[in-house]
C-alpha cells in the first residue's frame, strides 16, 4: 500500500470514527436528566414555564427526535458546537481559544515522557539484574501506580510552597508584563511542573516498555552475528539493538497519546493551566453540556490526528511497511 | 495449586503486594465494626494534625471529620467500584473477543471495528462525559469505568482464542461432536484464563486509579466518603495543611501497587515459560 492510500484510508475511519461520536454526543445530551432546555434555563438562571416553553421552540425541542437529530449533527459538521450559556460563547470559539495551551502542555509532557522514558529504560536494559536496573524498574513502577492529580498536588506542595522554584498555578505571571526572552522564560517556568507531573506516569510506561524491547532484541540472532563479528559493544548497542527496540516503542506511545490529553484534565485541574481539560472541569461543576460534549469531541478529534501522524511517522521510519 | 502458590511467593514483590491488599481488604470488611459512627460525621475540631489527639491517629480534616475513618470507609468504594467494573469489562469483553476470535470472517471484523472505536475515544475523558451525564451514583461511576475498560480485553482475548482454535485439543472436540459454544466455552476459553487473570488484576488497579480521579474531580457518589473525594476536599487548604492531600494519596498509592505487583507475581507463577523474560 502507497503512503497516499494508506493515509487516504486512515483519514476515512477517522471520520467515520468522529461521526460515530457525534451521534454518541446526540444521545448523551438526551440521556441527560430534565430536557436541554430545562438545563438551558437553569444556566441562563431562570426557571419559569413559559420561558422554557419559549427555549424549545427556539432550540427546535418540540421537533421530532430524528429532525433534532438532523439539525444536531449538520451542525456539528459545519463546525457549529452549540452555545454556551455559562460562558455566553460559541463553544467552538471557546474550545479554540484554550487548544493552544492543551498542545503545548500534552506536547510538552509526551515529549519528555518519551526520552526519559527511553533513556531509562535502555539505562535498566543494560544493567540487567544489578541494582541500578532494580532502581530504575522500581520507580517505574511507583509511578505507575501515583494517582496524576496527587503527584502534581505534591508537586505544588514540594517545588512552589516549600521551595519556591516554581509557580504553582497559572501558565504566566500575572500584572509582570515580561517581554522577549523574559516571557519565555516566564512561560517555561510555569509549564515545567505541569507536564512533568503529567508525563510521570507516562514516563513509567516507556521505561518498561523499552526495558523489555531492548532485552528481547538483544537475544535475537542478528545482534549475536554483530558480536560474533567483533563490533564493539557500543556500536552494537546503538546500531543494531536501539534501532530495532525503539520502533515498537514510539508507534505504542503515539497510540497512548489519547490517555496524556485525558490526563490534562487533571493537571490542568490542579495547576489552573488555561486548556481544555481546564475547560472540561469548569464545565463540569457548571453543568454546561454543550461544552463538556464539545471538549470531548475535540480531545477525540485530537486524539485521532495524533494516531494518523503517528502511522505516518511510523512508516517513514521503517519501509518494510 | 501448591506448585503455583509456591511460584507466586517466590516473587517477594507479589508477597509484599498481596500483604497490603489483604490489609485494606481487612480495614475495609471491618470498616463499621472499627469506626461505627459515619465518616462524615464531626468529630473535633478542624485541621487537628495527625499523632497530635488521642483516639485520632490521623486527625481531622477542613470539617473536623475523623480522618483515619474516611480512609478504612475510602478503601470500601475503592475496592468495590475497581472489582465490580472490572466483573462488568470481562463480562463485556471476554464474549466479544471470544466470537471475534473463533467465528472470524465479518463477526471478527464487526467486533474489531466496534472494539477500535472506544479504544480511540480519550478514556478518561469518555468517563467524566457518562457519569457527568447520569448523575454520579455507586452503579454509574462503576460502569462508566467498565465502559472504558473493556476494550484491551477484547483484544487479548480474541488474539488468545485466533491462536487455540486451530489446535489439535479443539480438532478432537470437533470430532468428537461438540458444538461450536461448547468448544468455545468447554474448551478454547479455559485455556485462555491465564493472560486474562493477569490482565483482570492489572485492571482493578487502573479502575481504582480512574474512580480516584473521578472523584477528585467531584465526580464521586455524593454520598459515599472515598480518597478521591478526601484530596478534592483538602486541594483548596494545602498550603496550610497538605497531609490532608498527602494521606489518602498514599492510600491510593499503596493500594494500586500491591494490585500491580500481585499481577506481576500471578504473570510470573501462570506463564512460568515467559517468566523473567521480557519485563
Amino acid at each position: 500500500m502507497t503512503l497516499a492510500a494508506a493515509i487516504f484510508g486512515r483519514a476515512a475511519k477517522a471520520v467515520t470514527t468522529l461521526l460515530l461520536i457525534v451521534i454518541l454526543n446526540f444521545f448523551l445530551i438526551h440521556a441527560a436528566p430534565g430536557d436541554p432546555a430545562m438545563v438551558m434555563a437553569g444556566e441562563a438562571g431562570a426557571a419559569d414555564e413559559q420561558f422554557i416553553q419559549q427555549l424549545r421552540e427556539q432550540f427546535g425541542l418540540d421537533q421530532p427526535l430524528y429532525v433534532q437529530f438532523w439539525n444536531y449533527v449538520s451542525g456539528v459538521v459545519q463546525l457549529d458546537l452549540g452555545y454556551s450559556y455559562r460562558q455566553q460563547m460559541p463553544v467552538l470559539d471557546l474550545i479554540l481559544d484554550r487548544l493552544p495551551a492543551t498542545l503545548l502542555l500534552t506536547m510538552t509532557a509526551f515529549g519528555m515522557s518519551l526520552l526519559l522514558g527511553i533513556v531509562f529504560g535502555m539505562a535498566a536494559a543494560a544493567r540487567q539484574g544489578k541494582w541500578g536496573d532494580t532502581a530504575i524498574t522500581s520507580m517505574a513502577l511507583l509511578f505507575y501506580a501515583t494517582p496524576l492529580f496527587w503527584v502534581a498536588l505534591m508537586a505544588v506542595v514540594l517545588f512552589s510552597v516549600k521551595l519556591g522554584w516554581f509557580p504553582a498555578f497559572g501558565y504566566e505571571s500575572v500584572g509582570a508584563e515580561f517581554t522577549g526572552l523574559d516571557m519565555v522564560l516566564d512561560r517555561l517556568k510555569h509549564l515545567f511542573l505541569p507536564a512533568l507531573t503529567l508525563g510521570l506516569f507516562f514516563m513509567a510506561i516507556y521505561v518498561r516498555m523499552t526495558r523489555s524491547s531492548v532485552l528481547e532484541v538483544s537475544q535475537m540472532d542478528f545482534v549475536k552475528t554483530a558480536r560474533a563479528k567483533g563490533l564493539a559493544e557500543g556500536t552494537i548497542r546503538r546500531r543494531h539493538i536501539l534501532r530495532n527496540a525503539l520502533l515498537p516503542v514510539v508507534t505504542l506511545a503515539g497510540l497512548q497519546a489519547g490517555q496524556l490529553v485525558g490526563g490534562a484534565v487533571l493537571t490542568e485541574t490542579v495547576f489552573a493551566w488555561p486548556g481544555i481539560g481546564r475547560l472540561m472541569f469548569e464545565s463540569l461543576t457548571a453543568r454546561d453540556y454543550n461544552t463538556l460534549l464539545g471538549v470531548f469531541l475535540v480531545s477525540a478529534a485530537m486524539v485521532i490526528a495524533f494516531n494518523i501522524i503517528t502511522d505516518i511517522v511510523y512508516r517513514l521510519i521503517d519501509p518494510r511497511i | 495449586m501448591i506448585d503455583f502458590l509456591k511460584r507466586f511467593s517466590r516473587n517477594r514483590g507479589a508477597l509484599i503486594g498481596a500483604l497490603i491488599l489483604i490489609t485494606v481488604v481487612l480495614l475495609a470488611v471491618f470498616a463499621p465494626l472499627i469506626y461505627p459512627d459515619s465518616p462524615w460525621k464531626m468529630v473535633q475540631r478542624p485541621f487537628l494534625p495527625p499523632f497530635s489527639t488521642e483516639g485520632l491517629p490521623l486527625g481531622t480534616d477542613t470539617l473536623g471529620r475523623d480522618v483515619a475513618a474516611g480512609l478504612v470507609y475510602g478503601a470500601r468504594v475503592s475496592l468495590i467500584v475497581g472489582l465490580v467494573s472490572t466483573l462488568v469489562a470481562l463480562l463485556i469483553g471476554v464474549p466479544l473477543g471470544a466470537f471475534a476470535g473463533f467465528y472470524g470472517g465479518l463477526i471478527d471484523d464487526g467486533a474489531m471495528r466496534f472494539t477500535e472505536f472506544f479504544q480511540t475515544i480519550p478514556n478518561f475523558a469518555l468517563a467524566i462525559v457518562l457519569v457527568a451525564i447520569l448523575e454520579p451514583t455507586l452503579p454509574t461511576i462503576t460502569l462508566a469505568i467498565a465502559i472504558v475498560s473493556w476494550p484491551p480485553v477484547a483484544r487479548l482475548v480474541r488474539a488468545e482464542v485466533l491462536s487455540l482454535r486451530k489446535r489439535e485439543f479443539v480438532e478432537a472436540a470437533r470430532l468428537a461432536g461438540l458444538s461450536n459454544t461448547r468448544i468455545l466455552f468447554g474448551h478454547v476459553l479455559p485455556n485462555a484464563m491465564s493472560p486474562i487473570i493477569v490482565m483482570a488484576s492489572l485492571m482493578v488497579a487502573t479502575a481504582i486509579l480512574l474512580e480516584s480521579s473521578l472523584s477528585f474531580l467531584g465526580l464521586g457518589d455524593p454520598n459515599i466518603m472515598s480518597w478521591g473525594y478526601m484530596i478534592g476536599a483538602a486541594r483548596t487548604v494545602i498550603r496550610s495543611a497538605w497531609w490532608l492531600s498527602f494521606i489518602p494519596g498514599v492510600a491510593i498509592l499503596l493500594t494500586v501497587l500491591a494490585l500491580n505487583l500481585i499481577g506481576e507475581g500471578l504473570n510470573d507463577a501462570l506463564n512460568p515459560r515467559l517468566a523473567r523474560k521480557g519485563r
